[in-house]
């Protein structure tokens, strides 16, 4: 598959683009691979591809039950930020940055990272103590940060109300300048494209019902394809962690639950930032077709269903024209839900399992996307090393039975609080 | 919307109730010492895809914890009773 440059765009153009071949193989299973990896989402194709590119490691097969990107891949806000503030998170998010910054010439994909700034906005005293301490310990560790007061933001973000009806006074902002959002398909097919070059097999309409075991280990799966066995079994199922490990015997520190977004008809350019609403949970971008993104809360119950419900479209519609009053006529042309692991703090696992041969890559929250380059890049090197990056050290799956959370939020073992 | 046929106040939307997780989990006894059992209940779940039983409060309404059966791949609601009258 040859590499795409502008010289083969304009050969294909004069050719009227009937000359593409497709961009990654369909091929039949192997009856076995050295690790295969379960989910066909970013996070398992950057995997795959890690894989292959940093440890040579590429006898891989990526099985997806239904189609690349089908999953909260390409149902995302696309926010893509690194202002974490605990130990644990902080550097893993700034190397996920930092891999998103060279992502499209490494991939040779477009995957249309735009670095386009994330404002938190603060709306008391108490909220601007807790954005300059977060910018605080984001700037000790060598990532960008800006606290803005009211006229700043004012003066940058001139739609919002800012009037003596607002619902919540906006007194400041903390403004990370390295953040945005990017192309969400672009980011599988982008990773799909490049593994399937360096050999990985990837398996679409492939769904893993089972394990095969031997002597307590893990040695392959189960698929409805039949079964296919493997050195190492990595799952990246993102929001079916809970399903999939109960086969395998296992209960996790994980519930599902549902988050929505919403686009709007396209407008003209308006916000050409991404601003978070911290008071109602809520933020906007807008899309590079016009559209504003939108989303909030999740849904707040254990469910497995794609889709949510009335409650939480009113309270982020609801938000929406609370901070930017001038939406209100705005119309909704698509709403979704994409079913996700809530963790006990909050926090994601990228670990062994108790399970020889079972890893796990899952309990993203609200936050996977933007993790997706470094929770594959550290995935690979766990699979492949069988021992955790620093980077990723922190995310084991029993860290709770050692005391330790790492709780952004302070909010305790509540998943739907996170 | 969910709605749940409340015991007391009989068929109201979800908004009226806040949710309190699954109600299959047996908090270890006062004097239970072994960490591994208050881990397990603090913070390991079965989280099924299909038939949940799961603790609502009816916090706007009579102010009672429900204990419902629901289904969280189709959503539908099967009994609903006062958790103090059910046991996990
Ligand atoms: C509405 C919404 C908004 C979000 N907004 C943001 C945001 O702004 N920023 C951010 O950083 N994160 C955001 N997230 C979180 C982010 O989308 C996820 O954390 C991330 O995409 C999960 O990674 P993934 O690529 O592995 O997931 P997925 O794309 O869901 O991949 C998992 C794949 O596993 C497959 N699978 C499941 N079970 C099986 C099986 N048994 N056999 C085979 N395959 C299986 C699924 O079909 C799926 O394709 C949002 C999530 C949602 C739902
Ligand atoms: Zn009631």
């Amino acid at each position: 598959m040859a590499r795409y440059s502008v010289f083969s765009l304009a050969a294909k153009a004069l050719g009227g683009h009937r000359s593409w071949s497709r961009a990654w193989r369909d091929p039949v299973p192997k009856p076995a691979y050295d690790v295969i990896i379960v989910g066909g989402g970013g996070h398992g194709l950057a995997t795959a591809y890690y894989l292959a590119k940093e440890h040579g490691i590429r006898n891989v097969a990526v099985i997806e039950k239904g189609w690349l990107g089908g999953g909260n891949t390409g149902r995302n806000t696309t926010i893509v930020r690194s202002n974490y503030m605990m130990p644990g998170n902080t550097m893993f998010y700034e190397r996920s940055v930092r891999l998103w910054e060279q992502l499209s010439q490494d991939l040779n994909f477009n995957v249309m990272f735009s670095q386009r700034g994330q404002f938190n906005l603060c709306h008391s005293p108490a909220s601007l103590d807790a954005a300059r301490r977060r910018g605080n310990i984001m700037r000790a560790n060598g990532i960008d940060a800006e606290m803005l007061d009211r006229a700043e933001v004012m003066r940058r973000l001139p739609y919002i109300d800012y009037s003596e009806r607002a619902r919540f006074p906006i007194l400041g902002a903390v403004f990370q300048a390295r953040a945005g959002t990017a192309r969400h398909d672009a980011v599988a097919w982008g990773f799909a494209r490049a593994a399937d070059r360096l050999g990985v097999d990837i398996i679409q309409q492939c769904e893993v019902t089972g394990f095969l075991r031997e002597n307590g280990a893990v040695v392959g799966v189960e698929t409805s394809r039949g079964p296919i066995r493997a050195g190492k079994v990595g799952l990246a199922v993102a929001g079916h962690s809970g399903h999939l490990a109960a086969r395998a015997g296992l209960r996790l520190p994980i519930e599902s639950h549902v988050l929505q977004a919403y686009v709007s008809e396209p407008l003209a350019p308006m916000i050409d930032t991404v601003i978070s609403y911290g008071a109602a949970h809520f933020y906007i971008s807008q899309s590079d077709k016009g559209g504003l993104v939108l989303g909030g809360d999740i849904d707040g119950y254990n469910t497995y269903a794609q889709r949510g419900g009335l409650p939480i479209v009113e309270h982020t519609l609801g938000s929406a024209v609370a901070l930017i009053p001038s939406l209100s006529r705005l119309r909704v042309v698509r709403q979704w839900g994409g079913v996700m692991d809530m963790s006990m703090d909050g926090s994601p696992f990228i670990s062994r399992t108790p399970i020889d041969g079972l890893y796990i890559n899952g309990g993203w929250c609200y936050g996977g996307f933007k993790a997706t380059p470094a929770s594959g890049w550290c995935y690979a090197w766990t699979l492949a090393k069988d021992e955790p990056h620093p980077d990723n050290a922190e995310f084991t799956l029993d860290r709770f039975r050692h005391g330790y959370q790492i709780d952004e939020k302070g909010a305790g073992p509540t998943p739907n609080a996170h | 919307m969910l709605r749940f046929s409340c015991p007391v106040c009989g068929l109201r939307d979800e908004t009226e109730f806040t949710y309190g997780g699954d109600a299959t989990l047996v908090r270890p006894a006062h004097d239970d010492t072994n960490a591994d059992h208050w881990h397990d209940y603090v913070f390991l779940r079965d989280n099924p895809r299909g038939a949940h039983r799961e603790y609502w409060h009816h916090v706007q309404g009579c102010r009672q914890w429900l204990v419902v059966e629901r289904d969280t791949l189709t959503h539908a609601i099967g009994l609903v009773a006062l958790a103090r009258e059910s046991r996990p």
